[in-house]
């Protein structure tokens, strides 16, 4: 029983008549308090319920359906293939492609991000005056849709553009090239450009980590003649391990996903060679504006599972200790 | 209250200091690397294409207001940040909504079964929406909802639901006992606990978690750019991107249009940005 319902018992005792004058009436009541508790718990989480499992779970499942048959979304599909789609898909250079440009991503994002981030918040989280500011300024990429930064962006790296009158103004012409068309360079001018965005949500979480790490143990440090970079190495760093371990899980997921930056970046004729693909846009480009959705399905599935995966081994091998008071807040 | 989502740092007890003239080199360089690109594309939208051909790194000579008149009375701009106000409100409102009335649930009942369906929803953090898209766009095409608001807003909403539940139930449970035992005292059954007591109290978390999901909802591209072919029903960043594809040597007018769709998330941050950032450190950290 909840203990709402047991402080309630004793008010609705003291009207009640003695138990022994009206044994069913008590009973009834709690059977009528416990019917209306569950009215009110279906009530409650039956449309949450619906909507998540509609458009979440039921999605991932046809998905998987779909990814057995050659189908061109016409009526029902027929054509049962059995798993030649995902076959098809691991022969497929251009799938290999984005399989790397992905982890290009995945990685690049965690060895450039983690290390810069974490400078910038050790300095951000000194306190000094106007730092607030300073703050809302390194957050601004992170704020910007992702189309509007990759517009932003293309139109500074186009050919003869801004970046090289730049480069050439500094004397440094040399360094010009095709960012977002020469098929070698444009996953690394994809990895920059997707830096420069999210390098601020690494800065927050690493801030909020850095906030909870309490003033006395870098002031016990300092008593004891340690200097400000070895407080840093010794003391925080250390204690910030939960956040950093957080943000890798949700920079790795995220950078598996990738999609509105290179799409609007990269000109399709770059992204059908392979050089600038990702799975999720060779996923859109192949199923939905190709119009071979048994194909697209089942790379939706490769891309949900090797995410999954990911999760799963992140969880079992460095995220253990840290969900509980981490996430869900027990630990508190 | 006990429970707060907005951290305060440790500067906010102490007297706050000037910084060593290298703090403040390094981070004047932090700040410029971010906002030196946005910059360039706002100060960019007041020059003429042709001056921005011979000298693509020049300041505007002289400045001229047209193309942002141009893009504000012309383009479809008004009509896409309206389209995008509407989907992001209902989404809003929809996730605020079911997310509540489900966390007050998983947060305030005891019964069979609750940590199995807090698991359940929880589950859904591991649905990344990116992976569903096809089959989510198959299956509001065969209800008929392609081309409208809710095919973006229904999708949106469930899967924001796991990290507002995750977000919203420790807040919840933390909402004293002794508060729930005063209302049935004074008659009130559980929802109206919920309706007059617990959500006053919990609007640090309902505002954090709202924020979250509009900001989500505002920045939103590939889901609208299958579900919504319709370019009367177009948002901001389809908008964006159909501008400057569409007209590829107006580079003076995409630069103006890009600004103007950037205004309202930089606005927006400013006002909220202690509920947005706040709002992200309560996900991961509580």
């Amino acid at each position: 029983m909840t203990s709402a319902s047991q402080t309630r018992t004793p008010a609705d005792g003291a009207q009640a008549p003695p138990a022994g004058l009206r044994p069913g009436g008590r009973a009834s009541s709690r059977r009528a308090e416990t019917r209306r508790k569950w009215y009110e718990i279906i009530g409650l989480t039956t449309p949450a319920l619906v909507v998540y499992v509609m458009f979440v779970l039921v999605p991932m499942g046809f998905a998987f359906y779909y990814s057995l048959y050659r189908w061109r979304g016409v009526g029902p599909p027929t054509e049962f293939v059995g798993l030649r789609n995902y076959v098809l898909a691991f022969q497929d250079p251009i799938f290999l492609d984005a399989l790397r440009n992905n982890a290009i991503i995945v990685f690049g994002s965690l060895l450039i991000q983690g290390p810069v981030a974490l400078g910038i918040a050790l300095l951000l989280n000194r306190g000094f005056r106007g730092r607030s500011a300073f703050r809302l300024l390194a957050f601004v990429p992170y704020v910007l849709a992702e189309v509007t930064v990759g517009i932003m962006w293309k139109l500074i790296l186009t050919e003869n553009g801004t970046l090289d009158a730049l480069l050439q103004s500094i004397g440094l012409g040399g360094l010009v090239q095709a960012w977002l068309a020469d098929l070698d360079v444009v996953i690394w001018t994809l990895l920059f450009v997707l830096t420069w965005k999210y390098v601020g949500f690494a800065i927050i979480l690493l801030l909020a980590g850095l906030s909870n790490v309490p003033q006395e143990l870098n002031e016990a440090a300092a008593i004891d003649g340690a200097s400000w970079w070895q407080i840093q190495r010794h003391v925080t760093l250390p204690l910030l391990g939960p956040t950093i371990r957080i943000w890798m899980f949700l920079s790795m997921i995220g950078s598996l996903q990738v999609f509105d930056m290179v799409w609007v970046t990269s000109v399709p004729a770059v992204r059908s060679l392979g050089a600038s693909a990702t799975m999720a846009t060779y996923m859109v480009d192949n199923g939905f504006f190709a119009r071979l959705w048994g194909y697209g399905n089942a790379v939706a599935v490769i891309l949900f599972g090797i995410s999954f995966v990911a999760a799963l081994l992140f969880q079992r091998f460095l995220l253990r200790r840290d969900i509980e008071g981490a996430i869900t807040r027990k630990g508190k | 209250m006990a429970v707060n989502t907005v951290p305060a740092g440790p500067a906010g007890r102490r007297p706050v200091r000037w910084g060593t003239p290298l703090t403040y080199a390094l981070a004047l360089a932090v700040a410029a690397v971010s906002i030196a690109p946005v910059v360039y594309v706002v100060v960019g939208g007041f020059r003429t294409t042709p001056q921005i051909v011979a000298d693509p790194a020049g300041l505007p000579d002289p400045w001229v207001w047209e193309n942002y008149s141009r893009v504000l009375t012309q383009s479809d701009f008004w009509r896409q940040a309206f389209n995008s106000a509407v989907i992001a409100l209902g989404t809003t409102l929809g996730v605020v909504v079911l997310g509540m009335a489900a966390a007050f649930v998983l947060a305030r009942y005891t019964f069979r079964g609750r940590e199995t369906l807090y698991t359940f929803f929880t589950l859904g953090l591991l649905f990344p929406a990116g992976a569903a898209i096809l089959p989510l766009y198959l299956m509001l095409r065969d209800l008929s909802l392609i081309n409208s608001y809710y095919a973006v807003i229904l999708p949106q909403v469930a899967f924001s639901l796991p990290l507002t539940i995750v977000i919203l139930r420790p807040f919840l449970t933390a909402i004293p006992r002794e508060l729930e035992d005063a209302a049935a005292i004074d008659g009130a059954g559980r929802l109206g606990f919920l309706w007059r007591i617990v959500l006053p109290l919990s609007r640090p978390a309902v505002v954090t978690v709202g924020i979250l999901a509009f900001v989500a909802s505002w920045n939103a591209f590939l889901l609208p750019l299958l579900v919504l072919g319709d370019v009367s029903l177009h948002t901001l960043p389809l908008g964006v991107q159909n501008f400057s594809s569409q007209y590829t040597t107006d580079t003076a007018g995409v630069l103006a249009f890009t600004s103007l769709a950037m205004l309202p998330a930089l606005l927006f941050f400013t006002l909220a940005e202690k509920q947005i950032v706040g709002g992200l450190q309560g996900a991961v950290k509580g």
